[in-house]
């Protein structure tokens, strides 16, 4: 874990595509604008997608939308850049088809006629290879001097449920299209994804249900031989308290804590008293983060069964803002430089 | 499993849009004109537990519901006896209403509803011939949109058996919550489409307009699909086209017929989210769409809002006294507690409390065994916990309004109902009530 984990940040060889899923809710979205902002260290650059046209980069950045083109959306630390691009499958498709075909007009009767429509959002599988697939070229892509344009590209990818299917779509449509300029598409796609070039990190909460996604997520990954990455545990929440003190607080002291509000420059600690009357609400709150904080053990001990590497997030209580993310960003610089 | 600690968002705290109306949870769901209700929103704000909960608790008031669920947490599903996937309704025991209330459950799915309707719609061999084809099975199988098409399907089904006076539909976990609306229309249309008829035979298309660009336009452009696609893949498009032909334009009428019945007065939609960002936003767009759509909205549920009992003490208050405990500092001290902080008297404050608390000290005694010094450092580091613990929950609570007086600008009209928020996830009937109580929490049904 200690090796592995120091070179995820720092070494050349890191994977240089990387999928962020997670279900729903979990903040994936956030964690990959982490990931690209942490990556872009060091005068490096990084490209962060979205494929689901929801316009999420954006409005974490405090952007405009984006139009379907690399943009520089921010400035790591330490110079590095962070360029944003809302992959979009229909224009994947026409400059597909320019690119190979040079269709000009027909491309746009395609479009009239349905076809485009019918290609992107209809045909199985074809709309995730236009969609890797651009994501793909922008990882293999040199500029003239034959450096690699990106250092890192990280995609803000389908939820966890779709994750596997979405990426290995490809070979779905390489069995159905068994020839034919789609199927090598999907052919060479694949062979970045399946590739060490490649890691699938999935996003998860310390709840059941999303721990349960994210140890079905890493079954389903590894089953289609896609590399999987790491798990990363976002909105951690702080434990001011152990359980044990808790349960005696709540059971046994509350005269006691009466007293200590009151101490505190809370009011008085008689009965009716402004401090007394902080007790009950307060020991309720206390009662309520004890079974969060049980619960949120048993899903740790369900995850370390999972046997994965991990880095964690803590919940910001401000909210998540541009300052939010840069503070992810470090955090997860620290986790893996820590290691 | 978690309702004994879902209490805190209670009386005290109140609801917090104030500009915003409540929504009548009880009054639509007894209304027997209310015939379906659909639960959309973004994925991960729980839609699933919300139509869940609608349904235990319009069973238990009397109706004769069945919930259409598209992906249940497997523990929920198992309460509610729906864990094998096999398309029909079950009745779910342990929910016995008034009046002859029945709760039944049911989970999509969608390849066999698809293979029902191809079923349903061509003679054996016809039928056979389309569920054999490689690109049927791949596009029944499921990519974006099938799942859609298959619940708003499955939704006409249910309503056309009228063996339910109330339908609770979940929606797919799409990737905008607007694709629940707009998916099945973009299949219905191409499954009738244009391009469809152009894949069979570009000639007669062209011809009867008397458009010869536009066939060699055709031409070109199989030609080209050939090339792009791979001359097999054209070939099962056109096969699975050619054994669907009978059902052309059942598609795209099917669709428009389900369109309309999310249109129609017995209808209600509710938009269910959570006081973040990114939920409310999607909410925001779909309350939009529903408008222009002319499809109505009963309103918003907010799931997992937190409160406090506490709320009179700020987060900054709670975080400046609990440094004051942690640094066992000098404070503003209440006359009637002076002699508590002169650690010589620590001894005489415990048995103080013996005399006055009783058997509550006592207790404390038993604990504590250790010196007398640190009994009070004790009791003021938990203090200080329970106060940082307060100005987190106060935080959350801050942000969580902002967030919302957000939504409340935009569509201060939406009636909207909420739900504190729990520690745990919900997988049982008894969770399913506690969450339906907390729904219909503040409106009386009468009213």
């Amino acid at each position: 874990m200690r090796g592995r984990g120091g070179e995820w940040l720092g070494s050349e060889a890191v994977s240089r595509l990387q999928v962020v899923s997670g279900k729903g809710g979990t903040g994936k979205t956030t964690v990959a604008a982490a990931l690209a902002l942490a990556l872009a260290r060091e005068g490096r650059r990084t490209l962060l997608v979205e494929v689901e046209g929801r316009q999420g980069i954006a409005q974490l950045f405090g952007a405009e939308a984006l139009p379907y083109e690399e943009r520089k959306i921010a400035v790591a630390s330490g110079g590095g850049e962070v360029f944003a691009l809302a992959i979009d499958a229909e224009r994947a498709l026409l400059d597909y088809l320019q690119m190979f075909y040079k269709l000009g007009s027909a491309g746009r009767a395609l479009k009239k006629l349905g076809a485009i429509d019918f290609a992107t959002t209809i045909a199985p599988g074809l709309r995730d290879v236009l969609l890797t697939g651009k994501a793909c070229e922008a990882v293999r892509r040199k500029d003239k001097a034959g450096r690699y344009v990106y250092d890192h590209v990280i995609m803000d990818a389908p939820p966890t449920g779709r994750i596997t299917r979405f990426l290995n779509v490809n070979d779905e449509v390489a069995g159905l299209a068994r020839f034919g300029p789609i199927h090598n598409q999907a052919q060479a796609v694949m062979k970045v994804l399946k590739s060490p070039e490649t890691a699938v990190h999935l996003v998860t909460l310390l709840e059941e249900m999303p721990v349960q996604e994210t140890a079905d997520g890493i079954a389903e990954l590894r089953e289609a031989g896609l590399p999987v990455g790491r798990v990363v545990v976002n909105m951690v929440r702080p434990h001011h308290l152990d359980e044990a003190t808790l349960r005696a607080a709540a059971d046994e002291r509350r005269a006691e804590v009466a007293r200590a509000l009151s101490r505190a420059g809370l009011g008085g600690a008689r009965r009716g008293g402004l401090a007394e009357r902080l007790v009950d609400p307060l020991l309720a709150q206390a009662a309520e983060h004890a079974s969060r904080v049980e619960l949120e053990r048993a899903q740790r001990t369900v995850l370390e069964q999972l046997d994965m590497e991990t880095y964690e997030l803590p919940l910001l209580g401000a909210g998540m803002d541009l300052a939010g993310l840069y503070e992810l960003a470090s955090e997860l610089r620290k986790q893996a430089g820590e290691e | 499993m978690t309702e004994a600690t879902t209490g805190t968002k209670s009386g005290s705290g109140g609801p917090r849009m104030d500009a915003a109306p409540r929504l009548p949870v009880d009054r639509l769901l007894d209304d027997p004109g209310t015939r379906i209700i659909v639960c959309c929103g973004a994925g991960g704000v729980g839609k699933t537990t919300t139509a869940a909960a609608l349904g235990v608790r319009a069973a238990e008031r009397g109706r004769k519901v069945v919930v259409l669920t598209i992906d249940p947490a497997r523990r929920l599903a198992q309460s509610m006896g729906i864990d094998s996937l096999d398309n029909t309704p079950r009745r779910v025991k342990g929910v016995d209403g008034a009046d002859g209330g029945e709760l039944h459950a049911m989970m999509l799915d969608m390849k066999r509803t698809f293979d029902e309707i191809v079923e349903g719609h061509a003679d054996a061999e016809r039928a056979g011939a389309i569920l054999a084809n490689p690109f049927y099975q791949s596009l029944s199988a499921g990519f974006a949109g099938t799942q859609e098409y298959m619940a708003m399907e499955k939704l006409g089904q249910l309503r056309a058996r009228d063996d339910w006076d109330l339908i609770v539909v979940d929606t797919p976990p799409s990737r905008s919550a607007l694709d629940f609306l707009d998916a099945p229309k973009r299949l219905g249309s191409f499954l009738d489409g244009k391009f469809i008829r152009v894949l069979m035979a570009p000639a007669k298309v062209g011809g009867r307009a008397g458009m010869k660009f536009l066939n060699v336009g055709m031409s070109l452009m199989t030609g080209t699909l050939s090339k792009l696609m791979g001359a097999s893949l054209l070939k099962d498009v056109q096969t699975f086209v050619a054994a669907m032909d009978t059902m052309f334009g059942g598609f795209r009428t099917r669709a428009d017929a389900t369109f309309r019945l999310l249109q129609a007065p017995g209808t209600a939609f509710l938009v269910v989210a959570a006081p973040e960002p990114d939920a409310l936003r999607e909410a925001a767009y779909f309350v939009e769409r529903l408008a222009a759509e002319d499809m109505p909205l009963a309103g918003l549920v907010l799931n997992r809002v937190h409160g406090s009992g506490a709320e009179q003490l700020s987060a900054e208050r709670a975080l400046a006294a609990a440094e004051n405990l942690e640094e066992g500092g000098i404070v503003d001290q209440e006359p009637g507690n002076a002699g508590l902080r002169d650690p010589a008297a620590e001894a005489d404050a415990a048995d103080g409390g013996a005399r006055d608390g009783g058997a509550e000290a006592d207790a404390d005694t038993d604990v504590h065994v250790d010196g007398d010094a640190d009994v009070d450092a004790d009791v003021d580091e938990i203090t200080a916990g329970l106060l940082r613990l307060h100005a987190e929950r106060m935080q959350v609570i801050a942000r969580e309004q902002r967030t919302r007086d957000r939504f409340t600008s935009l569509h201060p009209e939406v009636a909207v109902a909420e739900v504190a928020a729990l520690p745990g996830d919900v997988h049982d009937l008894a969770g399913l009530r506690a969450i339906g109580e907390r729904l219909a929490a503040g409106v009386p049904a009468g009213a």
